[in-house]
């Protein structure tokens, strides 16, 4: 047999311009969850630091070094990505590849936040949520990681199944507000 | 009447509107209530109760008489207030609560009939008999009082929801809100300026008065220009507040410029705010006297509105009725453009008012005499006796009312202050709220800058900053000086609450009859409900109240102000949730593959799964499904199965875990073994079913049904977190990861070997066998577990690889005389198995019942165990799994329906039990069900009555075992 094709989550979908505002499907490279076991935080962000230079983030928090990214998603766990993880990790947490799990959009544009400020219940001001801040929340009615990128772009990870209705959601706030602000 | 120089609308573009048919134009800039009155049309709608003509009474959103439906068909939108409508070429009005015809309208006929439609009048005429009340009463009243309509048909305009945060949100932007605004952002505060206008400006856009020495309305605009340009201040114009609400968080609507091609009509927001300053102004209230709704009699502040704003008046002949200084301005604006005063009439015997008009002091309109096209003439009552004055117009003012009512949202009850006759908000009614301007009573410009300047230091102080001390700009500072007048004494109906029809009498009449609490009086006469919840009419009816019932106001006290302040489209609030938006649509990796073989999807959760794959010459859904049945059994089939929960557990402690929310005993499964799970709820019913994998020596991954996935994460965490939180372990879903395919049938091991890069057989991989495997260049995990009791497997891919491989499975199979199944087949072969569903463990239904007590594991605890002994969850008695053949051997079973002994009848008193799956098997050649049914292992081969109360079924059946296929497993091993 031929080797089996990979198709991404928002192929046909992505990307869409609408007003000033771009949305786009990116690759994040490989996705891994890292969930410290008992006693062995301090450890485990040794050899984050060791292999990538990152130690583990503070909950709401990312950072990046070297194209690999380590974001805060929930209670104990964090989510890196770019790199294969280091063998290393798995002494100190469990860890699953998530990379097949989730559609990763970047939403870009000045003042982006007025299209998420339709969908996400977060105060996204960049005052309040600075690059590199992190959340999970909700996408209308959608689970998703919601990071600042820069001044103008976020990185939204969803659920690959919901990608169709995560990418109509910000579709439609995105037209709705073009039209509204005559862009 | 369009008087030449006054008004701030654009004369040099002319918008057409129709009315009820008729054409009119107005201009850019005009409302849709402006319009009219240049139209001279006074005439706007029938009234709730009485179908009594009604014109408009105000300007503004308290608007309780002029509510018309706007366009036609669909997106018609009934209920709209005319003074809020921004006039659009093109515009479709129409009149409401009238038949046949506004000017001819039949149901005019209640208002001949008032005498006996007084306060409480349903609860009195209509008491007997009962049954009439739903059939025939209600529906009459319904129909002859009310508002607009909708049109029946799924709205299809767009709306929007949106969230904002903000240091201060300053509700209304007058010169209190515009002054607040810009001191707290120059403090550095990050603010946000919500008005419900067009522009900012409040009443200074209404008056004839300078501000810095410019006309008031240039200096707001100028301040307007300010705000929008500052880098800390947000301004939301026609953005009205709606609510307040805890935490900060109010309510807001956003009416969206008319004309924006595929924008929304409207967005509802949600803001969330440190500190809120309320400079929500003042309404204006009318005085009580007979035939006062005339069309024509308007509010004296609503006439200088109409004059200052849009240039128009609406009459030729006007007169003016006050009781303070304010209601004088109205007369000397009308004057000054040209328009014929025919009377000033002050209640106020000391009352000094100065101009080239007749002046009445100490009198009072007592009666306002016309028909539907409005008031011809109004009759007075003076110290010298009465007369009557012909005029085309009443402008009215009984004082103004601090416009409060959202600091009262949360419950908390206004101050009185006897020295302006009015409410004024208390302190901490709203926390982090601080009342400024008019909506705390201060009327005049000067102190409403002031007051917006003080409010703003207050803010910015409680929240850290400096806040500046520069100059108030010069603005008139008159004294208000108001002698309170509620109503005029006199024969006839004097009206206090527009909209919902009440009157002075219908208020003394609940005093009378005992409702003399402001609560009781508010619920008998309907007064301050509904959309308007009192704005123009809450303070004189319990003013009047407070008359009737010999008490003081403060005692008396308010109703309570509910939220919204103003009606908020249910599909604002929903926006983004109509039809398909209800609920995010979760597809597998296969659905563009099931679509484009014609299969009809059906919901699981929020998933897509695909029903059945039809082919040529299958005419219905059971042909499908009995070919992909038999494919299973005899060939090979591919099911997704990527809806499953999977989770991911893993660390030291993670066997023990599990033992513990399974029934069963999990730590002693070896790596690379798979084994069935139950898992009971803490009050000892099933939860949820699935398998356990022991991927390595502290890594599991367990499926759960795809209905409880998310349910049976819940558990875990909640499980783990509190019960249990020093075993060493982590959980993560990784549902979404992978890709899962069932490969069931006979021929499902060549199928896969085909594919495999190294092949497997029974030796290396046994039933309940897993590991991992390598195809097509990728890594996958082989799980042989089956829920078509058919030697099968489960393999997973990584999900980029899910549609390529389904493909490429079907077409395998289809090579092999088998192919793809759905969910009617997946359903028939596990029926066939006696396999349980959430069908059958629905929440209420223990191990026990099911048949699966023996899984219970007695040699250790688990969730559940301990509460499934209760007594009544074990015994004959309980209600348990069984299969039922019909006797006929053809006639369909009915999942739903109950069952009974033959000769019973068929009551709920001697039901035994009911039917939970139903099928046709085709392996079988007869219809199966399972079911619950008393007693009912020990009842196999008796006979009991199935009957399907709704859809008029009754079978006789037979009570079997619950597996009917290969009850020894023989399929699965071989």
């Amino acid at each position: 047999m031929g080797e089996l094709e990979a198709r991404s989550p928002c192929d046909v979908l992505l990307p869409i311009t609408r007003g000033g505002w771009t949305l786009s499907e990116v690759d994040t490279g490989r996705i891994t969850s890292i969930a410290p076991f008992a006693g062995q935080e301090a450890a485990l962000s040794g050899a984050l630091q060791t292999a990538y230079g990152l130690g583990f983030p503070e909950p709401g928090h990312s950072a990046e070094a070297d194209g690999a990214r380590i974001l805060w998603s929930g209670r104990r766990q964090a989510f890196l990505l770019g790199p294969e993880p280091d063998a290393a990790l798995a002494r100190h947490a469990a860890v699953t590849d998530q990379s097949d799990g989730w559609a990763a959009l970047h939403l870009s544009g000045a003042g982006c936040e007025a299209v998420l400020a339709r969908l996400v219940p977060l105060d996204l001001r960049a005052e309040v949520f600075a690059p590199g801040c992190t959340a999970r929340s909700l996408l209308q009615h959608c689970h998703v990681s919601v990071t600042r990128l820069d001044d103008t772009g976020f990185l939204i990870l969803g659920y690959r199944s919901m990608a169709g209705t995560l990418v109509h959601e910000l579709d439609t706030a995105m037209s709705s507000l073009a039209a509204r602000s005559g862009a | 009447m369009r008087i030449n120089g006054r008004g701030r609308v654009d004369r040099g573009r002319a918008l057409s509107f129709t009315f009820d048919g008729r054409r009119y134009s107005g201009f850019a800039g005009d409302t849709l209530a402006s319009a009219l009155v240049a139209n001279d049309v006074k005439l706007l709608g029938r009234s709730f109760k009485y179908h009594r003509p009604r014109g408009l009474l105000t300007a503004g959103s308290e608007e309780p008489n002029a509510l018309v439906t706007l366009g036609a068909g669909a997106a018609s939108e009934p209920n709209a207030r005319a003074t809020m409508v921004e006039l659009r070429d093109g515009l479709q009005v129409r009149s409401q609560n009238r038949w046949p015809s506004l000017d001819w309208d039949l149901l005019a006929l209640n208002d001949l009939a008032a005498p006996f439609l007084g306060a409480g009048f349903y609860y009195k005429t209509f008491m007997w008999p009962r049954a009439f009340w739903e059939k025939l009463y209600e529906p009459a009243i319904r129909r002859a009082a009310g508002l607009g309509a909708l049109s029946g048909k799924s709205n299809p305009d767009r709306y929007e929801k949106a969230f904002a945060f903000c240091d201060l949100l300053v509700i209304g932007g007058g010169p209190t809100g515009m002054m607040a605004a810009h001191r707290a952002a120059e403090a550095g505060l990050d603010v946000i300026l919500c008005d419900e206008g067009t522009v900012l400006g409040g009443r200074l856009l209404s008056e004839d008065e300078t501000v810095d020495g410019q006309p008031g309305a240039d200096w707001a605009a100028a301040m307007q220009r300010d705000l929008a340009a500052h880098p800390k201040v947000r301004v939301m114009t026609r953005t009205t507040v709606t609510g307040a609400y805890d935490q900060g968080t109010f309510g807001a609507l956003e009416r969206i410029v008319p004309d924006a091609e595929g924008a929304p009509l409207e967005c509802f927001w949600r803001i969330v705010a440190k500190r809120s300053i309320l400079a929500a102004g003042a309404l204006e209230r009318p005085v009580a006297f007979a035939g006062n709704d005339r069309p024509g009699i308007l509010l004296a502040g609503a006439m200088r509105a109409y004059l200052h704003r849009w240039g128009v008046v609406p009459g030729r002949r006007v007169a003016v009725f006050g009781n303070t200084d304010d209601a004088h301005r109205t007369a000397r604006d009308l004057a000054a453009a040209g328009v014929h005063v025919a009377a000033v009439i002050d209640s106020r015997t000391d009352a000094k008012v100065q101009g080239d008009f007749p002046v009445y002091t100490g009198a009072q309109v007592c009666r306002g005499a016309g028909g539907r096209d409005g008031v011809e003439a109004i009759r007075i009552r003076t110290p010298r006796g009465e007369e009557s004055i012909a005029v085309d117009a009443l402008a009215v003012s009984g004082g103004w009312n601090p416009s409060l009512h959202l600091a009262c949202h949360m419950n908390g009850r206004p101050d009185w202050r006897e020295d302006i006759a009015a409410f004024v908000p208390r302190d901490g009614m709203v926390p982090g709220m601080t009342a400024a301007g008019a909506c705390a009573g201060a009327f005049s410009t000067h102190g409403c800058l002031s007051a917006g300047a003080a409010a703003a230091a207050l803010v910015a102080r409680d929240l850290g900053r400096t806040p500046s001390d520069a100059a108030l700009p010069e603005a008139e500072d008159a004294p208000y000086r108001i002698k309170a007048l509620w109503a005029v004494p006199g024969r006839g109906r004097a009206w206090l609450d527009f909209q919902n029809d009440v009157t002075v009498k219908d208020v003394v009449q609940a005093a009378q009859e005992n409702f003399r609490s402001v609560e009781h009086m508010k619920r008998y006469t309907t007064q301050g409900m509904a959309p308007d919840q009192g704005k123009s009419s809450n303070v004189a009816a319990l003013a009047v109240l407070a008359d009737a019932t010999g008490r003081g106001i403060p005692e008396t006290g308010t109703t309570t102000f509910r939220p919204p302040f103003v009606p908020v489209s249910i599909a604002a609030m929903g926006a983004g949730a109509q039809g398909m938006g209800f609920a995010p649509r979760r597809r597998t990796t296969s659905d563009a593959a099931a679509r484009a073989r014609g299969a009809p999807m059906i919901e699981a959760g929020l998933w897509y799964r695909a029903s059945y794959f039809p082919q040529a010459g299958e005419a219905t859904w059971r042909q499908s499904c009995d070919r992909e049945v038999g494919m299973v059994r005899n060939h090979v089939g591919i099911c997704d199965v990527s809806t499953l929960g999977k989770i991911d557990l893993q660390g030291p402690d993670a066997a023990d875990f599990l033992d513990l929310v399974y029934t069963n005993r999990m730590s002693t499964l070896k790596p690379g073994r798979v084994r069935y799970g139950l898992m009971l709820r803490e009050d000892g019913h099933v939860m949820d079913d699935g398998t356990c994998a022991r991927l390595g020596e502290g890594h599991f991954v367990i499926t759960t049904t795809t209905a409880a996935a998310g349910a049976v994460m819940k558990h875990l965490e909640f499980v783990h977190q509190c019960l249990v939180p020093h075993l060493d372990l982590a959980m993560i879903s990784v549902t979404e990861s992978w890709a899962q395919f069932a490969v069931a049938g006979p021929k499902s091991r060549d199928l896969l070997n085909g594919l495999l890069e190294t092949p497997v057989d029974d030796a290396s991989f046994p039933f309940m066998a897993c590991g991992p495997v390598r195809l097509g260049g990728v890594a996958a995990r082989l799980f042989r577990i089956s829920f078509s009791g058919e030697h099968a497997y489960e393999i997973a891919v990584p999900a980029r690889y899910g549609a390529s491989l389904f493909d490429l499975l079907v077409a395998r199979a289809e090579a092999m005389g088998g192919g793809a199944y759905g969910m009617e087949a997946l359903n028939v072969l596990r029926l066939e198995k006696g396999h349980i569903t959430h069908a059958e463990i629905h929440g209420r239904t223990t191990a026990f019942d099911i048949g699966m007590d023996r899984m219970v594991s007695a040699a250790k605890e688990c969730i559940g165990k301990t509460m499934a002994a209760r007594p009544g969850l074990v015994g004959p008695e309980r209600e348990q799994l069984v299969g039922l053949a019909p006797q006929d051997g053809r006639s369909a079973l009915l999942p739903g329906a109950f069952l009974f002994a033959p000769d019973d009848k068929a009551e709920r008193a001697a039901a035994q039990g009911y039917v939970t799956s139903a099928g046709y098997s085709p392996t079988l050649g007869a219809p199966l069900a399972l079911g619950f049914l008393r007693d009912g292992r020990a009842r196999q081969g008796e006979v009991v009555k199935m009957v399907d109360h709704l859809r008029g079924a009754e079978v006789l059946c037979t009570v079997t075992d619950s597996v009917r296929v290969d009850p020894e497993g023989g399929r699965l091993r071989g």
